[in-house]
């Protein structure tokens, strides 16, 4: 789970070559890429499996034919006609606890994410745009978040702190944006070149104006595969600090968490651990595939235009 | 070159420094301080203050952190807040067995991942090219305690038994006298890291086979396999130098989830159950390694980068 994706990004943005490139890229840019990775595929199985989890998060719960902390067998029972998947380490119903436990993962990744790509463009573009001082010490600050190993990070803050979730996606989106950050510079740099942002500069734009509208409409190839790349790393992330215990506190029903409560028991009674485990492998494998469409449909376009 | 060097060098130790920053900063956020984390609330007033004067707590934030920073780079990393122990000895105990463990897992995933890239790049858009890739985006996508559960489900549980799911080790006895333990979470890291390098590899590949020295070199009337190992791949190799760094050092990361899923004994577990008791220094300590891993190793990255390009080797002098 690192940032290998940082030189295929790097390429998406087309060279500033000297057969003089159109003076303003495209606006909607973005509407057209995904328009054209929904066209994949992988796009489309991707989603179908982001979809079919989304659904059980949020309506599973609906459906759950017992209270998640409801006692109704013996630890570990076997799958009976009440309990169709059995019960959990201590007599509690694994199905209902499986379709009650989704949605604390979904909302997480997806706010640790939003703080992490957001964070990180802003703090990208204004490096790029800066080419002073001001980039040097965004970048060395960089540096210094980009060295520690993601959960390494989180779980400092978690032992000073305490288990807090707000803690968990800020710390997240934190160890995001540096990431973010040095390939959203990447690929401002090549655009802040351009003569519309000169021109722009010598009419004597605003600054934050020249950044939001020059800069950003022209990076969202990359800012797109990124908040898709971010996405399946917040969801490994937020379910792994869950799975070792720091995330929801029991008697919470939560995927990561639930895998944590029955691995003993796996032996046993696997269906405690296999429906979680399952769900967010598929969950991850559905937002990898929506992201590689988007890489591809981003190459494609670049090429069209070509 | 020695300037290029030297930059990089001061460059690492300025970054050691602020993460050094960071990490004593975790101490400040501690409710209360570090008296009250260890003595728990309920301790008398009179014992809090004998502790604070023990751990020097009444002295400015400034000589605090010189005193603990001093001790760092001594090697003297304080006690435990929950046992007592010198951290050093803590770790000490620990340390061979992430050690070995990352050491197999590097040494089988790094020949294997370059293998596989320069393979799939010669064999671009064949069928076989599509099923190592579509396997390595699904790999890349799993967590990597996924991974480590999915094959304890396989290997150790229901379908086959011939792995031990949990490496069990006696206090004294180390990994490698045990290697059956070690054979799972090896190979989850394994499984973790090999597509990152292997697409990079073959991406890099391909565009050197499509290069005019290489088809030179086939002109030439070179024996494939000397145009593959002595022409392509050591050009071919020096994006995959970078995501190689990248990747061992994110094992200071994936051990603690990996070690954690196994019940290793190494320091991903102890760094677990430090975070559990809120013990600060093992906490501190063990995230100071594991960033100065990465800033240490991207340091070597850069370094081998700098020695395999002749371009930079001379441009740099």
């Amino acid at each position: 789970m690192t940032d290998q994706t940082v030189e295929r990004a790097l390429d998406l943005i087309p060279e500033a070559g000297p057969e003089a490139p159109p003076p303003r890229l495209q606006r909607f840019q973005w509407l057209g890429i995904l328009r054209n990775a929904a066209r994949l595929t992988r796009t489309r199985i991707g989603l179908g499996m982001v979809g079919l989890i989304v659904l059980i998060a949020v309506f599973g719960p609906v459906f759950a034919p017992h209270s998640p902390t409801e006692f109704i067998e013996a630890p570990n029972h076997g799958p009976t006609g009440d309990a169709i998947f059995g019960a959990d380490a201590l007599g509690r119903d694994v199905f209902s606890r499986f379709l009650h436990g989704g949605l604390s993962v979904l909302w997480m990744s997806a706010a640790a994410t939003l703080i992490g790509v957001v964070g990180g463009t802003a703090v990208g573009l204004v490096a790029a745009y800066s080419r002073n001082w001001l980039d040097d010490v965004l970048m060395r600050l960089n540096d210094v978040v980009l060295a520690f190993p993601q959960i390494i990070f989180v779980l400092l803050a978690v032992s000073a702190v305490g288990p807090k979730l707000w803690l968990i996606v800020l710390t997240v989106g934190i160890t995001h944006a540096p990431r973010v950050a040095r390939v959203m510079r990447g690929a401002a740099q090549q655009i802040v070149e351009r003569d519309f942002i000169k021109a722009e500069e010598v009419a004597g734009e605003k600054r934050s104006r020249i950044i939001l509208e020059g800069l950003l409409p022209n990076v969202t190839s990359p800012l797109l595969v990124e908040l898709g790349l971010r996405m399946t790393f917040s969801i490994g992330l937020i379910a792994a600090i869950s799975f070792l215990g720091f995330g929801l506190q029991p008697p919470s029903a939560d995927w990561g968490l639930m895998i944590n409560e029955n691995r003993l028991a796996i032996t046993v009674m696997p269906w405690g651990v296999l429906l979680p485990v399952l769900a967010i492998a598929v969950l991850t494998v559905g937002t990898n595939l929506i992201t590689d469409g988007i890489a591809r449909a981003a190459i494609g376009l670049e090429r069209s235009n070509e | 070159m020695a300037r290029l060097i030297l930059r990089r060098v001061a460059l690492g130790i300025l970054t050691l420094f602020l993460i050094s920053l960071v990490v004593f900063a975790a101490v400040l956020a501690l409710p209360g301080d570090a008296a009250t984390a260890i003595l728990g609330k309920e301790a008398t007033p009179e014992r809090l203050a004998a502790l604070r004067e023990q751990l020097n707590l009444n002295d400015s934030v400034i000589t605090q952190y010189l005193d603990w920073i001093g001790g760092v780079l001594t090697g003297s990393f304080g006690e435990s807040a929950a046992t007592q122990q010198p951290v050093s000895e803590l770790l000490s105990d620990r340390v061979a067995n992430t050690g070995f463990l990352v050491f197999v897992a590097a040494v089988i995933a790094i020949p294997l991942s370059i293998g596989i890239g320069v393979w799939t790049a010669m064999r671009r858009d064949r069928p076989v090219d599509h099923v190592v890739s579509t396997t390595t985006l699904v790999l890349a996508a799993l967590p990597e305690f996924v991974i480590g559960i999915g094959l304890i489900l396989l290997f150790a549980t229901s379908v086959f038994t011939w792995l031990p799911a949990v490496s069990l080790l006696a206090p004294d006895e180390r990994a490698w006298s045990e290697p059956s333990v070690v054979v799972l979470p090896a190979a989850t890291l394994v499984l973790a890291v090999t597509p990152y390098i292997s697409r990079i590899m073959r991406g890099s590949m391909i565009e050197v086979l499509e290069s005019e020295y290489v088809t030179m070199a086939r002109l030439k009337g070179l024996p494939e396999r000397t145009v593959i190992w002595r022409h392509a791949v050591p050009n071919a190799i020096v994006p995959a130098i970078q995501v190689t760094a990248l990747q061992l050092a994110w094992m200071a990361g994936g051990v603690v989830v990996v070690e954690f899923v196994f019940s290793y004994p190494g320091i991903g577990s102890l760094f677990i159950d430090a975070v559990d008791n809120r013990d600060m220094p093992v906490v501190q300590t063990i995230t100071m390694f594991a960033a100065a891993i990465y800033v240490v190793l991207n340091l070597l990255a850069d370094l081998a980068t700098i020695a395999v390009t002749p371009r930079l080797r001379t441009e740099a002098r």
